[in-house]
């Protein structure tokens, strides 16, 4: 036998109780949906975990009427101090409750269960810890004395960090005093669904946070309702244009968190083993399914062959399978059309003449999965250098100097994040300074914090998520 | 202050090979000021997350039982005695006397002086622990400090030899390390290694201490790897367990990717052993992790890693029978040496 080989380890799911159906939890209750329920499945499995309701046009109506009213009656006339307490208490519900968190995230997600349980779910805690604190202290977000909550917030997010995702969303947003009706993503419902029981058992005042499950079309109502003062949207840069163009003179206020091409750039003077972690950490982590993660490598022409050959053999390591396994380092991807489409990008970088290697790790035979893959030789002007393909996929381009390796890492419509990786600290300033992107990680990649602001540039959105500017988000300015 | 001149240094065949034959104190710097930086956060990351492997019940059977294999059980106190050695030779031979099935432990360690009494009690067992026998490790070379003279130095390693060791520790003059004599550190172990030979011309193991936690940052602790090796080093070791920090899991793994980027560059295998700290098995577990996902499973064999330990061999005997038992029973089911 094999050491290497570990055991299986996987995480039970006994500590779920799960219904068989969920639907929308509107003014503190869950209530039916008026459209066709639609099922969530393991994507690492294919089975059924549950049945979802649909919510249609009236029931987007009823939720953005619960949520004004909460706002009119309740939130808005409660202290910061007092609206603070709840989000306390719903962090540490959320604490409370980690283990479960994490299992249902990777059982509806597909991702591993050491990223919900070590970075997702502890995120999320940390998010509502962070504005929880803000929401007596808002003379000081930088807006002058008294800053007003906008009102109602319809906020859209994506399947990659489900439960992530709507804890960046909510927690500012209450911490301001909004009230929310919130989307999670058609793949992901469940997190979210649990979360609302978490509400409930944190009292939060019905209507203050409703959410309602369904597909692109529900989404869309939600945003374009007249009754929402502001618009929060992370997914694609095609829906986030759509979104732009149709909320464009309503008067909503819109934060967009789009897509990314990020450049990870490798100097020859980088701490060499670190930046392959660093490499793998910033394509392979969540199975690429990141809208920040590093999928152009940009590494000096001086090193290429090394760091590829390193590259190779670290990715030779990860274990690929069971997302409740706790040694599963990528799991499943999250559903088929995301692979259908990760699939075909990699088939176009072929056949545009980059060279295609993957991991040699065994894939399972029911479930959606991708091997990480890395392209070599690739061109500038080649498509899966260009393209979002939030995947396990890496792109991998050369420099010679630094200017090349700012020109190269700014020639992308994104601008989101980028990586830089020296042991030179005024080198990393000197690069970071020319950079266009919202976030750059000096030798490290993929680190959040809820302090720091997140966001991007260019077709990589507006506004950032996160600290003081992440709160501003949800306010307007008082009277000086 | 540093001697930088053209002065020659001891023509050890590693460094000839890579750095050539004019191997002088500026040349000697020049290679290893080369060598890639190494960014202490995200070693450290890189330790923990390979820390949260989740390894059970075969994997664990079999991790337990490697430890066991790998283990340097050491005994290194001034108030050492010829009985202490036995009684540490006895549990290095039957580590439980309950349970026929335990592997025996890959060596013990003991100061100069204990060597004979160490050979005497292992007698027949006394060999070559990757074909099953026992061998008698020393702490050589003014241990655990090294402030001796290099004469002194020889004769403490000569001496253990001839008194049968199988196994020399010695400890580098991290003082000449830190004040950047490095030709003068790597003169000293080309000595060391020579003074392990034997009079029928075979070598005695090298293990070459570098005292971590004096080194005190991970530039240090590569740089320093990479020139007990290419002085002859046959093991790079932590620590000598006479300062705080000893072993850490980060300071491991290090070590274990300049092994294994000297196997890329030369197809030679060197041996890690972390040493001190380590009393847990689950520690210990991490570390057989790291070496697995560093260098390769291969790695795990006694002539290329050891634990240097004395307290983890009691912790591992009970998670043994508590894993043939299901049940944990308590520190009155292992034996004190």
């Amino acid at each position: 036998m094999s050491f290497l080989d570990y055991a299986p380890a996987p995480e039970s799911t006994s500590i779920l109780h799960l219904k068989k159906s969920y639907g929308l939890f509107i003014d503190g209750q869950f209530v039916k949906g008026h459209g066709s329920p639609f099922l969530t499945i393991s994507p690492s499995t294919e089975e059924r975990i549950a049945e979802i309701a649909n919510a249609n046009a009236k029931d987007v109506d009823t939720a953005v009427a619960a949520a004004r009213r909460a706002y009119d009656r309740t939130w808005s006339k409660l202290s910061g101090a007092d609206r603070g307490k709840y989000l306390f208490r719903i962090a540490r519900l959320v604490q409370e409750r980690a283990r479960e968190l994490a299992v249902a995230e990777s059982l509806d997600n597909g991702k591993p269960i050491k990223e919900s349980r070590d970075v997702d779910v502890p995120l999320v805690a940390a998010w509502f810890f962070y504005y929880a604190g803000w929401a007596d202290k808002l003379d000081y977000a930088g807006l002058g004395p008294n800053p007003r909550a906008l009102g109602v917030a319809a906020q859209v997010i994506p399947w990659n960090f489900p439960l992530l995702m709507l804890a960046w969303k909510i927690a500012p947003a209450l911490a301001a005093g909004n009230t929310v009706v919130l989307k999670p993503a058609e793949t992901t419902p469940l997190t979210a669904l649990l979360f609302a029981e978490i509400l409930q058992q944190a009292d939060l005042p019905a209507g203050v946070v409703n959410i309602i499950t369904g597909a692109g079309d529900t989404g869309e109502a939600l945003v374009n309702h007249p009754d929402v003062n502001k618009v929060a949207f992370t997914g694609s840069t095609a829906v986030g244009r759509a979104i732009a163009k149709s909320v464009a003179g309503t008067g909503k206020k819109v934060t967009l968190e789009l897509g990314g091409k990020a450049a990870n750039i490798v100097f020859d003077d980088a701490p060499i083993d670190q930046a392959v972690e660093g490499i793998v950490n910033g394509i392979f982590f969540n199975q690429g399914h990141v809208c920040c993660a590093g999928s152009r490598l940009l590494v000096q022409e001086s090193i290429h062959d090394e760091v590829i050959d390193r590259l190779k053999t670290r990715m030779s390591t990860l274990r690929l399978g069971d997302p409740l396994d706790k040694n599963t380092d990528i799991g499943a991807i999250n559903s088929k059309e995301q692979l259908e489409r990760i699939r075909e990008l990699s088939d176009i970088g072929e056949a545009e003449g980059a060279e295609r290697w993957s991991a040699p790790c065994e894939i399972p035979a029911k479930g959606f999965w991708f091997a990480p893959t890395i392209f070599t030789n690739v061109s500038t002007s080649s498509r899966i250098a260009r393209e979002e393909i939030f995947g396990p996929v890496l792109s991998v381009l050369t420099f010679r100097t630094p200017a090349e390796a700012i020109a190269k890492a700014n020639n992308t419509p994104y601008g989101l994040s980028a990586g830089i990786w020296s042991d030179k600290g005024s080198k990393i300033l000197a690069v970071a300074d020319q950079l266009r992107a919202g976030v750059i990680w000096a030798n490290t990649f993929n680190r959040f914090d809820p302090a720091s602001p997140f966001g991007g540039y260019k077709e990589s959105g507006y506004g950032r998520e996160g600290g003081r500017h992440g709160l501003a988000a949800y306010l307007e300015g008082g009277s000086w | 202050m540093n001697s930088s001149g053209p002065s020659a240094l001891a023509p050890a065949h590693r460094a000839i090979e890579l750095i050539g034959s004019d191997l002088t104190e500026k040349s000697l710097r020049l290679h290893l000021e080369g060598l890639s930086g190494v960014d202490a956060v995200g070693l450290e990351q890189r330790a923990a997350s390979l820390g949260t492997r989740s390894i059970k019940t075969t994997s664990k059977a079999w991790a337990l039982d490697t430890i066991i294999r790998l283990i340097d059980l050491t005994t290194l106190e001034g108030a050492d005695t010829p009985g202490k050695v036995r009684s540490l030779v006895a549990k290095a031979l039957t580590p439980d006397p309950q349970d026929a099935s335990t592997p025996r432990v890959a060596a013990v360690c003991v100061y100069g002086d204990m060597v004979p009494s160490a050979v005497e009690a292992l007698g027949s067992a006394h060999g070559d622990p990757d074909a099953g026998g026992i061998s008698v490790a020393a702490v050589a070379t003014a241990f655990p400090s090294g402030r001796a003279s290099l004469a002194v130095k020889l004769a403490d390693t000569a001496d253990a030899v001839a008194a049968g060791a199988d196994e020399i520790d010695m400890v580098i003059d991290r003082g000449a390390f830190l004040a950047g004599n490095y030709g003068l550190v790597f003169d000293q172990i080309v000595a060391v290694k020579e003074a392990c030979r034997r009079d029928d011309g075979s070598y005695a193991h090298l293990k070459v201490i570098l005292e971590t936690g004096e080194l005190n940052t991970y530039d240090n602790v590569r740089k320093a790897s990479w020139l007990s090796i290419l002085a002859g080093g046959d093991f790079i070791k932590t620590s000598t367990g006479k300062v705080s920090p000893a072993a850490t899991l980060p300071v491991t793994l290090l070590m274990l990717e300049v092994v294994r980027d000297w196997h890329r560059l030369t197809g030679e295998r060197i041996g890690v052993k972390p040493a001190g700290g380590i009393r847990a098995s689950k520690d210990a577990i991490k570390y057989l992790v790291t070496v697995a996902e560093t260098v390769g499973e291969e790695w795990l064999v006694p002539h290329l890693f050891r634990f240097g330990a004395s307290s983890l061999l009691n912790d591992v005997l009970l998670q043994r029978q508590k894993l043939s038992t299901g049940r944990y029973s308590g520190p009155d089911y292992v034996t004190v040496d």
